[in-house]
C-alpha cells in the first residue's frame, strides 16, 4: 500500500512533511526495480539540494540510479544508518529507509508532487508501456 | 582457409530450414547499390605460405634480443622467465572471455584477485583494479579520477613525467576545461633540475602528478610533498616502475593517494609497444571513484568462497553516461602474465632483478662519466637510467652503436630540444658487464 | 574443490626464481628513507606456481573448450597460427623506440594491415593505436569533436545513439564532454525516423549507430538515416562492434558512415584473453584522416617506413608508445589467411548461422523482432518469466548443459534479453545440440523451474552472494572466513567438466 501520508515524485522519490522540515526516501517500486541496494550517496548536512535536481546516487548489482530531490531546500539530517546497511532501503522504504532530511525553502513545492493515488496510477501506466 | 567447418550439404539443410534459398537472399536488406563490393585484397591462403611471408617480414627486424640494449624510457627489456609465457598462454586463459558467468570463470576470477592483492602489496595501498590498458592510459584515469573527487580542474604535473603520459592527459582533458600546469626541467651545472612543483600547487589544485623514478631515472624525496598537498587538498598522484618497487620506497608509503604503472616490465614483451597492462590503485575511501573492472571475493550458498565482478554499477555497462569511465575492456591476459611473473619472483628476486638493474646502471656512467665528452646529468640517486650528454649527435651515435650490435639510450631531442645532444640510457639485469664494457669503448671510439 | 590463493600458499623463503648477481663492482645503495623495508609479496616455489595457475586454467570455460552464444562479441576461433606470428622474437622483442631502420618488417605489417582493413571497410585512413573498442570509440569520437571545432563549429553539444545501443556509446560521448540524447526503436525494431528527425538538429555532433544493431538487425532505413544526419551537418559514428555480419557484404563506408571503430579481438580472431588485451582500429573519411592520433604509419619516397607524429591537426596521443602490435599481428595474419573470398564466407556463414538458431528457437521462445536477423538474434525470455524462470536462470542452467551462456539482458530494449551470436566457426551439429538445449529448457522452465532456479549444479561454485560482495566489498586477500574457508590444497584440481 502506497503510503498516503506523504507526496510523490515523477522519480520514484517520496516527500513526508515532519514539524516544518521534510523527510525523503524512495518508494517500494523504485527498490523493487533496483534489486538490493549497495551503495548509496547522499549529499551532506548543510548541502542545499533543489527540487528535481540530482542529490545522489543509489546502487545495486545491477544498476545505478539517479537520486532527485524532490524539494529544494538545506540539507539537516542524512540517514547515516541506512548508508551503513542499504538493506533497510529494501526492507522498510518508506520508514526505517529514509534518506534525507530537508529544511524546504517553501512547502508550497509539494503541491507540485503527486498523490498516493496519482503515484500509483504513474507506476501503472509505465508498467502498461513495458 | 576461412575456418569455417560448414559443409555444402549442410549449408543446404540450414537453408532449407529457414525457408531461403540462398544466403544471398539473408542479405536483401543490404541496399543493392553497395551490396556485395568487391574486396581488393590477396586471396586467402594456407598456414604455411601466410607463416612463410610473415615470419619473412619478422626476419626484417632487429629485436632486442640480438642486440645489447640501452634503451628505456619506459619501455624495459627484462628477462621473462619461461614458466609465464607456458602459462599465461594456456588455451584456457587465453581463448576464454570476460568473466560475467563467475561459475564457470573461476581461474580468471581468482588471477585477477590475485593480481589486484600483488598490485596493493608492491605499492602498498589499500585497493586496485583488474587492469587498465597501460601506464598513460592509467595516469589520464586517475587525473580524471582526481578531479571528480575534488571537483576542481586544476592538474599539476611534473616536468620528469615521461613526455608521452602526459601528451596522452592532454589527449583526455582537451575537452573539459582543465588547466594543466607543468613543471620546469633544466640541465644547470651539468645537472638535470626539476623545479620545485610544491610552489605550483594552489586551492584550485586538484591532483599533483610526479613520477618516481621520473622519466630522466631519478629518485626523490615526497615527504615535503605530500604536506603541500595536504595544505591545499590536492591529491598526490604518483607514476612508478614495478621493478624498481623492488627496492624503493612505496607510492602508498608516501602517502600518495592514486598510484599508476607501466606493468611491461613484469612478464609482458615489449611487442612493439603493446600490448601491455597498466596498473592503478588507490585508497579505500576512493575506491567508487575508480574505473576499470574490479573483482571481489563471494561466497555460495553452499559456503565456498568465489571470485565476482564486483561494484559494476560504476562501471559503462550500466552507468552508460555516467559511468567512470567508457572503459569495457582490460589487459586481463597481460595482468596474467604479470601474476606469475611476480609470483615466480616473489619479494627476494623481484628485489634482485631492482638491484641489478641499479647497480649495471650505475657501473655503466660511472665508466661514461670518465669518458672526455661525454658527461652524465641526471644526479644521485637515480634507479637504472640516466641522461648522458654526448659529443655528438646522439642518432649518429646510435647508428654507429648498431653497427657493432648495440642498441644505444632514448636521444631526448624528440620531446626536449634543449637536451638534443643527449640522451637517456638504461640498464636492467638482462645487460652483462662485457656488453658495458663494449659500449663504453664504442662510446670512446666514436 | 577451489583453489588456495597465493598468500595462502605461500611459505617464508620460498624462492621461486633467482637471478645471477651483478657481476660488477657494488656501488652505494640509495638512502634507506628512500627505500623500501618491507616487500610483503607471496614465497612459492616454481612447481607450486605451475600447479596453481594450471588448475586455476582448468576452473575456466573457453572457446577452446565449447561454444559461447555471446551476442556481439564475436567468440569465433582464435588460430594458433596467429599467436606463433605474434610470438616470433621479431615482433615480440621489438622495443617502441627502436629507430626505423630496425623495425622495417614491423612496420610494413601496419601499413598493411591498415590497407586492409581500409580495403574492408570502405574508408580512407586509419589508425591502429587504440587498445580497445571503447579505445576506439574515445579516439573516434576526439576526432570527430575536432572535425566541428576545425570548422569553427563550437555549438555541437549533444550526440544521439539509440536506446539499443552498448554502454560505452554514451559513456564515450560523455567523456568527449557531449550529453546523449537517445532515440527509441520502431515496432520492427529500426531506429525510429520520425524521432530521429525530430532530435536532428544544428546542435547535434553526431549519431553513433551500430550496424547491424544490437538487436541483430540492419536498419531497413539506412540510407535515410544517412541522408538525415548529413543534412544538418552532424557525422555518423559506426560502432562496428557487429562488423562479422558485413565482410564482403557491404562495406560501411559505402553505407553513409563517416568515422567507424573495428574490434580486432571480436571480427579478427584474435583471442579474448579473460578479458584483453583488444584492439580498437579507427576508420575515417578522407578529409578527417588529419585529425587521427599519433603516430601514424608514413613511408618516405625511399620506400623506407617510419612513424609520422608531426601532423599539425592530429587530436594528440590516446596512449604512449604504440598500439596493441601482438594484437595487430594477429590481425594480420588472419586476414592473409582469409582472403576476400575467405572473408566473405564468414559474414554468409554466420548470418545463416544466426538465423538457423532463430527458426529452431521461435516456437519456444519469443524472438525479439521475429524477421531475418544478420549476425546475431535477440529472443526474449519474458514467456519463460511468466512461468516463474527469469532469463538469468535460462543462463544458469545452460551451463548444466555445457554451454557459456549468452549475453543476458542485453540490449536494454528486449525485456529479460537474450541475445545469441554463433560465429561462423561453429558446427552445424554444434548449433543443433545448442538448440536441442535451449528447448528442453524452455521445457523445463514450463514444468520445473527450480531446476533452472538453483542451477548451476556442478560447477566449481554456485550462484555467488554478489549483493555482499558489493556492499562489503573484499578486493584484495586475505578473504575473511565469512566469505568461505580457504580451499584446502589436494592432490589435483577437479576440472569444470562441462
Amino acid at each position: 500500500m502506497t503510503p498516503e501520508d506523504r507526496r510523490y515524485s515523477s522519480e520514484h522519490e517520496w516527500a513526508r512533511v515532519d514539524g516544518g522540515e521534510v523527510v525523503v526516501g524512495i518508494t517500494d517500486f523504485a527498490q523493487n526495480q533496483l534489486g538490493d541496494v549497495v551503495y548509496v550517496e547522499l549529499p551532506r548536512v548543510g548541502d542545499q539540494v533543489k527540487q528535481m535536481k540530482v542529490m545522489g546516487v543509489i546502487e545495486s548489482v545491477k544498476a545505478a540510479s539517479d537520486l532527485y530531490s524532490p524539494v529544494t531546500g538545506e540539507v539537516v539530517a542524512v540517514n547515516d544508518a541506512a548508508v551503513a546497511e542499504p538493506q533497510a532501503i529494501n526492507d522498510s522504504p518508506y520508514d526505517r529507509g529514509w534518506l534525507i532530511r530537508v529544511r524546504p525553502d517553501s512547502l508550497d513545492e509539494l503541491n507540485g508532487l503527486m498523490s498516493a493515488q496519482e503515484y500509483d496510477l504513474h507506476v501503472s501506466d509505465r508498467g502498461a508501456e513495458e | 582457409m576461412s575456418f569455417v567447418p560448414l559443409t555444402p550439404a549442410e549449408a543446404a539443410a540450414m537453408l532449407a530450414r529457414v525457408g531461403v534459398s540462398s544466403v544471398d537472399d539473408l542479405f536483401e536488406v543490404i541496399p543493392a547499390a553497395v551490396r556485395f563490393p568487391a574486396l581488393d585484397l590477396p586471396p586467402g591462403q594456407s598456414e604455411l605460405t601466410v607463416s612463410r611471408e610473415v615470419r619473412g617480414l619478422a626476419a626484417q627486424d632487429r629485436p632486442t634480443g640480438e642486440l645489447a640494449c640501452f634503451l628505456g624510457a619506459g619501455a624495459y627489456h627484462h628477462y621473462i622467465p619461461s614458466a609465464v609465457g607456458a602459462l599465461a598462454n594456456r588455451a584456457e586463459f587465453a581463448t576464454s572471455y570476460t568473466p560475467y558467468q563467475p561459475e564457470i570463470s573461476q581461474g580468471t576470477l581468482q588471477a585477477t584477485f590475485e593480481f589486484q592483492s600483488l598490485v596493493c602489496d608492491l605499492f602498498e595501498l589499500d585497493v586496485a583494479n583488474a587492469s587498465v590498458y597501460d601506464g598513460a592510459t592509467a595516469l589520464a584515469e586517475a587525473v580524471l579520477m582526481a578531479e571528480r573527487l575534488t571537483r576542481r580542474e586544476r592538474v599539476v604535473l611534473a616536468g620528469s613525467v615521461h613526455p608521452e603520459y602526459r601528451s596522452v592527459v592532454e589527449t583526455y582533458v582537451a575537452e573539459r576545461g582543465t588547466e594543466l600546469v607543468l613543471g620546469e626541467v633544466a640541465a644547470t651545472d651539468g645537472a638535470l633540475r626539476e623545479a620545485d612543483v610544491a610552489a605550483l600547487l594552489d586551492e584550485r589544485t586538484a591532483c599533483c602528478v610526479v613520477q618516481q623514478p621520473s622519466f630522466f631515472g631519478g629518485i626523490a624525496d615526497f615527504s615535503a610533498l605530500r604536506q603541500a598537498c595536504d595544505r591545499v587538498g590536492a591529491l598526490l598522484v604518483m607514476v612508478c616502475n614495478p621493478i624498481a618497487l623492488g627496492l624503493l620506497k612505496s607510492p602508498g608509503a608516501w602517502g600518495a593517494d592514486i598510484a599508476v604503472a607501466e606493468g611491461q616490465p613484469l612478464g609482458v614483451p615489449m611487442s612493439f609497444g603493446g600490448p601491455w597492462v597498466g596498473l592503478m590503485a588507490t585508497r579505500e575511501r576512493y575506491v567508487r571513484q575508480m574505473p576499470g573492472r574490479i573483482v571481489g571475493a563471494a561466497r555460495d550458498a553452499q559456503g565456498r568462497r568465489g571470485y565476482v565482478l564486483t561494484l559494476q554499477a560504476r562501471e559503462q555497462h550500466i552507468r552508460r553516461e555516467k559511468a567512470t569511465s567508457n572503459v569495457c575492456t582490460n589487459e586481463a591476459l597481460l595482468a596474467l602474465h604479470a601474476t606469475i611473473y611476480l609470483s615466480l619472483l616473489g619479494p627476494t628476486g623481484l628485489r634482485q632483478v631492482a638491484e641489478n638493474c641499479y647497480q649495471y646502471a650505475h657501473y655503466a656512467a660511472a665508466q661514461i662519466a670518465r669518458l672526455p665528452g661525454y658527461a652524465v646529468l641526471t644526479p644521485e640517486p637515480y634507479f637504472h637510467e640516466f641522461v648522458v650528454r654526448c659529443p655528438l649527435p646522439p642518432e649518429e651515435l646510435n647508428r654507429r652503436l648498431l653497427a657493432d650490435g648495440i642498441l644505444g639510450g632514448l636521444p631526448l631531442g624528440r620531446f626536449f630540444p634543449e637536451l638534443a645532444d643527449c640522451a637517456l640510457l638504461c640498464c636492467t639485469e638482462m645487460n652483462t658487464r662485457a656488453e658495458i664494457d663494449k659500449l663504453v669503448a664504442a662510446l670512446a671510439a666514436a | 574443490m577451489g583453489e588456495p590463493l597465493l598468500s595462502e600458499l605461500s611459505v617464508e623463503g620460498r624462492l621461486g626464481h633467482r637471478f645471477p648477481a651483478p657481476d660488477v663492482p657494488a656501488a652505494p645503495l640509495p638512502d634507506a628513507g628512500l627505500l623500501r623495508d618491507r616487500l610483503p609479496l607471496p614465497q612459492l616455489s616454481e612447481l607450486e606456481v605451475v600447479r596453481h595457475f594450471t588448475r586455476l586454467s582448468q576452473l575456466n570455460y573457453a572457446v577452446d573448450t565449447g561454444f559461447y552464444p555471446l551476442g556481439s562479441c564475436t567468440m569465433k576461433y582464435n588460430p594458433k597460427i596467429d599467436d606463433e606470428m605474434a610470438r616470433l622474437p621479431g615482433f615480440a622483442g621489438l622495443h617502441p623506440y627502436q629507430p626505423a631502420e630496425t623495425t622495417q618488417g614491423a612496420l610494413r605489417l601496419l601499413a598493411e594491415l591498415e590497407a586492409a582493413l581500409a580495403e574492408i571497410t570502405g574508408f580512407a585512413a586509419i589508425t591502429l593505436q587504440p587498445s580497445a573498442g571503447a579505445h576506439g570509440e574515445l579516439t573516434g569520437m576526439l576526432i570527430i569533436r575536432a572535425h566541428h571545432l576545425g570548422a569553427g563549429d563550437t555549438g555541437r553539444r549533444r550526440v544521439l545513439v539509440p536506446d539499443s545501443a552498448h554502454g560505452t556509446n554514451p559513456a564515450t560521448a560523455a567523456m568527449c564532454g557531449y550529453e546523449t540524447v537517445t532515440v527509441p526503436a520502431d515496432a520492427r525494431g529500426n531506429v525510429d525516423l520520425d524521432a530521429l528527425r525530430r532530435e536532428l538538429r544544428e546542435d547535434v555532433a553526431a549519431l553513433m549507430l551500430t550496424a547491424p544493431s544490437t538487436l541483430g538487425l540492419f536498419d531497413e532505413h539506412m540510407p535515410e538515416i544517412a541522408a538525415a544526419v548529413h543534412e544538418v551537418g552532424a557525422l555518423l559514428y559506426g560502432d562496428g562492434a557487429n562488423l562479422n555480419a558485413l565482410l564482403g557484404v557491404a562495406r560501411p563506408a559505402d553505407l553513409g558512415f563517416d568515422v567507424m571503430h573495428m574490434n580486432l579481438h571480436k571480427t579478427f580472431a584474435t583471442p579474448h584473453g579473460g578479458g584483453g588485451p583488444g584492439a580498437g582500429p579507427v576508420a575515417v573519411r578522407a578529409d578527417l584522416a588529419r585529425y587521427l592520433p599519433v603516430p601514424v604509419v608514413a613511408r618516405a619516397a625511399d620506400g623506407r617506413y617510419f612513424l609520422d607524429s608531426n601532423r599539425p591537426d592530429s587530436i594528440g596521443r590516446v596512449r604512449a608508445f604504440g598500439g596493441h602490435f601482438g594484437v595487430l599481428v594477429r590481425a594480420y595474419t588472419y586476414i592473409r589467411l582469409l582472403g576476400a573470398d575467405g572473408l566473405r564466407q564468414v559474414s554468409e556463414t554466420a548470418v545463416l548461422n544466426a538465423n538457423y538458431l532463430r527458426v529452431l528457437l521461435q516456437d519456444a521462445y519469443d524472438v525479439a523482432y521475429n524477421r531475418p536477423c544478420m549476425h546475431e538474434v535477440v529472443l526474449s525470455g519474458r514467456r519463460q518469466k511468466a512461468r516463474g524462470a527469469r532469463t538469468l536462470d535460462l543462463a544458469k542452467r545452460l551451463i548444466d548443459y555445457g554451454y557459456h551462456p549468452p549475453t543476458i539482458y542485453f540490449p536494454l530494449v528486449v525485456d529479460e534479453a537474450l541475445m545469441i551470436e554463433p560465429p561462423e566457426t561453429e558446427s552445424k551439429p554444434t548449433l543443433d545440440a545448442f538448440a536441442a538445449a535451449m528447448l528442453a529448457i524452455a521445457a523445463e522452465a514450463a514444468e520445473q523451474p527450480e531446476l533452472l532456479r538453483e542451477a548451476p549444479h556442478h560447477t566449481p561454485v554456485g550462484r555467488l552472494d554478489e549483493t555482499t560482495a558489493a556492499r562489503h566489498p573484499v578486493l584484495r586477500w586475505p578473504v575473511p572466513d565469512e566469505l568461505g574457508a580457504a580451499p584446502a590444497a589436494v592432490g589435483r584440481a577437479q576440472p569444470l567438466g562441462v
